[in-house]
């Protein structure tokens, strides 16, 4: 049993659900209690989507579970053929249904549908959303494409010469509740074209079970969100040697390895390597004098694999920063978040905690928070700045301009999402040069982002932690009168400072002076 | 009674589970928790309908089942054990928990109630513990409240003073509001229930006169009458017409004399109708769909009919008790159909059919149908805000009117200039 207050990821068949609701002429018949339709309004209201999911939920109750739920499947299952007409059909269950054992799928794939049927198998009490996600693409391609399987030959991406045609790549991953991946997929596309190469099928985003029979037609995948599309991606390599890309083209420099990536599988010149820089307005916008005060600005970054990965080489590599934090929830990402933590020299943090999230970033003491919209609600209770990079979806991630995370204008994206919770660089130089005049008192500040702003608040923001050696610290008059001077965005760091100076040094009084000394020390 | 058309339907809903009046008991009772007994769909669910991000640690939270709490019985109960002790340290300031039973906890017969015993034992003058199931396989929405209610029933002691007790949780400035009345019709000794702490249970007793403030008590009210308690029979206090009546019963049940009543609410009938005047233009001659979950619907029916003048196409309810509702169902004009329960498929195919001029539905479905062009109106605004009593009676109208009101400002050219 776990303790969970709030949780990162949904039910495996909420995974499924993010699946059946992404695609075209699909249909999903749920096992489960009333209630499990809350899952509706994560589509209707956070993706603001027009239609409602196409899933029947068989809504079983107390007093059936007595009689027979399984002919209530039955019931539930051709009612929904009946009105929907499925291309193909999921059958599953949800945590509640999958203890009464009434196996839908195999009740549905006894019922002499002429339709494919994928009978979903989700364990509920130990796998999560993601995994669902990716379990219900992988059994649906596999069940939509197994027969070709033994005719195929293997798939070339060299093919596209013998045919004499542009080559043509799937995109397989991008799905409803995925971060920004509406805008992604047009973002990778239209690069992709640029470069002469044609997009097959786009999966499972706006897909049918047709363009899933079809993908086959592609010489290589572009594996755009591992979390949901590797196990396919995986398979179809093993069956049909389709090969699929590694690199996630999120950021300047993984946009381009992206790109040439895809060319050297498909054995196309790049031609155009040098063109590829100036894209996007990321590396000037970096490199322009005003960006300077972004050198060495801390920052936390926790979110799923994919993102918080990519946030991580865009902030050390792209714009400067210094990561003092990295971690994930997406267990199925642990390895490679922990080696990506590892090169930046930080211990990763894996957890579905957002607790133990908090308490690491207040420890990590950063300056910009790359989060999940959890995240922003801690780092807002720090007063420390925040940009949202990944899942969960909250309705505000559903933007209406067009806002990728990936290619050039993902770049462009990322660029101003990130800088702008900060204060620019110039207004940071006005407000170092004028802390001492009246405006920069308590109060008036910048708007974004700053909330513990009162010296008061600071100095006792620690004391209710137990076992606090600074407990025995005293700030005399001088000490507590210098802090108030220190602009408010750096006024916490320098209190900690401060305090584990005088603690190293055995001072227990702290006066203006100790200040200085901590400063020297620590710069 | 009315002739009224009384259906009943079976088939998939679309409805929340009993687990979400968490929502709003846990803002009732800031001095209780609500532990629920579960999966990982019922933390999610409660997170997702609550959007409760906002809260740096909530009062609520799951505990979630996994495989290995599947395979024996004994250890789900010993780990549920790890769990209360585990949040107990965390949040000593907590002084009622209530372990709320789930559709995986019924299933697996987990004995919530005995573990609760065992925990009232070893937390003695610390914390108490209460059990009930807001399991979608019994419960419906705000039925959970039905069942939390119920749960704290044993725990209040008994008392033959007379006392007027409002039951069903209210809005704070609502419920100040009602006393405030109460007190100057004559009737001093009020209490509610749920009370505002979880420590302070009201005592009831033989001369308790109980007053619904909510219609889906039918459980809660069962148990009181079991306590000796006298149930007033009216209708619910939402509108003029309802509140008025619901005061008049109360007047009744302490024999003060209906004029006075008169006398006291007529200042706050005035000027509520003056109130309700601008949002009855709008919903006058609307016609009106309602789709089952909150069990308001036939009160909600009642006041949009009686005082707005909106046509009622159907109205749906996740449950009919036709005892409790009598007084409402009178009220309602004769042949409105009532159709409890649900077939999701088949009824949006109704309303499709009539094509009503606003639909009160769950949030699954509300843009789906404002896409399809039908306006709509999200039921589970009707438990969040305060919309009990004559004061509260144009806010109650103005929550249907705006999305009308929204469609014409949207749909209207208003301004010349280019």
């Amino acid at each position: 049993m776990e303790l969970t207050l709030w949780t990162y990821e949904g039910p495996p068949h909420v995974g499924a659900m993010r699946i059946a609701s992404s695609m075209k002429d699909l249909h999903y018949v749920l096992h489960a209690p009333q209630g499990d339709t809350y899952a509706d309004l994560l589509f209707t209201m956070i993706e603001r989507r027009g239609q409602r999911p196409p899933v029947t939920y068989t809504t079983f109750q107390a007093r059936d579970l007595g009689g027979d739920t399984a002919e209530l499947v039955k019931k539930n299952i051709k009612e929904a053929v009946e009105r929907f007409k499925p291309k193909t059909l999921l059958v599953g269950e949800s945590c509640t249904a999958e203890l009464i054992q009434d196996q839908p799928g195999a009740l549905a794939k006894g019922m002499g549908f002429d339709m494919p049927i994928v009978n979903l198998e989700l364990p509920a009490y130990s796998k999560k959303e993601n995994w669902g996600a990716s379990e219900t693409f992988y059994q649906l391609t596999r069940t939509l494409l197994k027969e070709k399987v033994s005719s195929s030959e293997k798939i070339s991406p060299l093919r596209w010469k013998k045919l004499g045609r542009r080559p043509k790549v799937n995109m397989l991953g991008p799905s409803l509740l995925g971060f920004r991946c509406r805008d992604d997929v047009i973002e990778i596309q239209r690069i992709l074209s640029e470069q002469g190469i044609d997009t097959n099928v786009v999966a499972p985003l706006g897909a049918s079970p047709d363009d899933i029979e079809r993908l086959i037609d592609a010489e290589i995948n572009i594996c755009l969100y591992p979390e949901i599309a590797e196990a396919s991606c995986e398979w179809l390599k093993r069956n049909f040697g389709m090969e699929y890309t590694n690199t996630i083209p999120i950021g300047i420099k993984n946009t381009i390895e992206f790109i040439s990536e895809v060319h050297i599988k498909l054995d196309l010149p790049l031609t155009n390597k040098e063109e590829l820089e100036n894209k996007s307005k990321l590396p000037w916008y970096s490199k322009s004098v005003d960006s300077n005060y972004l050198t060495g600005k801390r920052v936390f970054i926790f979110g799923d694999g994919t993102h918080a990965i990519a946030a991580a080489k865009i902030a050390k590599e792209e714009l400067g920063f210094e990561v003092v934090g990295l971690g994930t929830y997406s267990r199925e990402m642990a390895r490679q978040v922990r080696a990506t933590a590892k090169e930046l020299n930080v211990e990763a943090l894996i957890t579905n905690n957002y607790l133990e999230v908090e308490d690491a970033m207040k420890k990590a003491a950063p300056e910009l928070v790359l989060g999940t919209q959890m995240e922003r609600h801690s780092a807002k209770r720090l007063g420390i700045p925040c940009s949202v990079i990944s899942t969960p979806m909250h309705v505000q991630d559903v933007p209406a301009r067009y806002s990728p995370q990936m290619g050039w204008e993902g770049a462009n994206v990322i660029f101003d999402d990130w800088v702008h919770p900060l204060m620019m660089g110039l207004e940071e130089h006005l407000i170092d040069m004028f802390k001492h005049d009246f405006e920069f008192v308590d109060g008036h500040q910048s708007h974004l982002g700053h909330t513990a702003t009162n010296t008061k608040d600071i100095l006792n923001s620690d004391e209710k932690e137990e076992n606090n050696p600074k407990e025995d610290i005293i700030w005399t008059e001088s000490g507590r009168a210098e802090l108030t001077k220190v602009p408010f965005f750096v006024r916490g760091k320098v209190k900690t400072n401060t305090e584990k100076y005088a603690i190293l040094r055995g001072i227990p009084e702290i006066s203006d002076e100790t200040l200085y000394d901590a400063k020297a020390y620590f710069s | 009674m009315s002739k009224v058309e009384f259906n009943k339907e079976t088939g998939p809903r679309e409805v929340f589970c009993g687990l979400t009046s968490i929502v709003w008991l846990h803002r009732r009772m800031p001095d209780a928790f609500f532990l629920v007994v579960g999966s990982r769909t019922c933390a999610h669910l409660i997170q997702s309908a609550a959007g409760v991000m906002i809260f740096a640690e909530p009062r609520f939270g799951t505990a979630i089942l996994e495989e290995k709490d599947l395979a024996g019985l004994a250890d789900a109960h010993e780990e549920l054990d790890r769990v209360v002790n585990e949040l107990i340290a965390r949040r000593p300031e907590i002084k009622t928990l209530f372990l709320v039973g789930s559709c995986p906890s019924e299933v697996i017969k987990l004995d919530l109630a005995t573990v609760a015993e065992k925990l009232n034992k070893r937390f003695l003058g610390q914390v108490r513990f209460v059990n009930y199931s807001g399991s979608g396989i019994e419960t419906t929405f705000t039925q959970g409240e039905d069942g939390a209610l119920k749960a704290l029933i044993p725990l209040m002691e008994s008392s033959n003073e007379e006392k007027l007790l409002l039951v069903g949780t209210l809005a704070n400035n609502v419920e100040d509001r009602f006393k405030k009345i109460f007190k100057n019709l004559g009737i001093s000794n009020i209490e509610s229930f749920p009370p505002r702490q979880s420590t302070e249970l009201p005592k009831i007793g033989k001369n308790t006169k109980v007053l619904l403030t909510q219609p889906y008590l039918s459980d809660t009210v069962r148990d009181l009458k079991h306590r000796g308690c006298e149930i007033i029979s009216a209708p619910f206090p939402l509108g003029i017409e309802g509140s008025t009546e619901w005061f008049l019963a109360a007047a009744k049940a302490f024999k003060i004399n209906e004029l006075k009543v008169h006398e006291i609410i007529s200042p706050l009938i005035s000027r509520a109708k003056l109130a309700l005047e601008s949002h009855k233009e709008i919903l006058k001659g609307k016609r009106l769909f309602l789709l089952p979950e909150s069990q308001l619907e036939i009160s909600l029916a009642r006041f949009l009919h009686n005082e707005c003048e909106m046509d009622l196409v159907e109205v749906g309810t996740p449950y009919l008790n036709k005892d409790l509702m009598k007084e409402e169902i009178n009220l309602l004009p004769d042949n409105t159909k009532i159709v409890e329960g649900q077939h999701v498929e088949k009824q949006l195919d109704r309303v499709r059919e009539s094509n009503p001029d606003l639909v009160v539905c769950g949030m699954g479905l509300a843009n789906p149908l404002e896409a399809e062009g039908i306006s709509t109106k999200w039921s589970i605004e009707m438990v969040f805000s305060p919309i009990h009593g004559i004061d509260q009676a144009a806010d109650l109208a103005g929550l249907f009117s705006k999305p009308l009101r929204r469609n014409q400002i949207l749909t209207k050219k208003t301004l010349v200039t280019h």
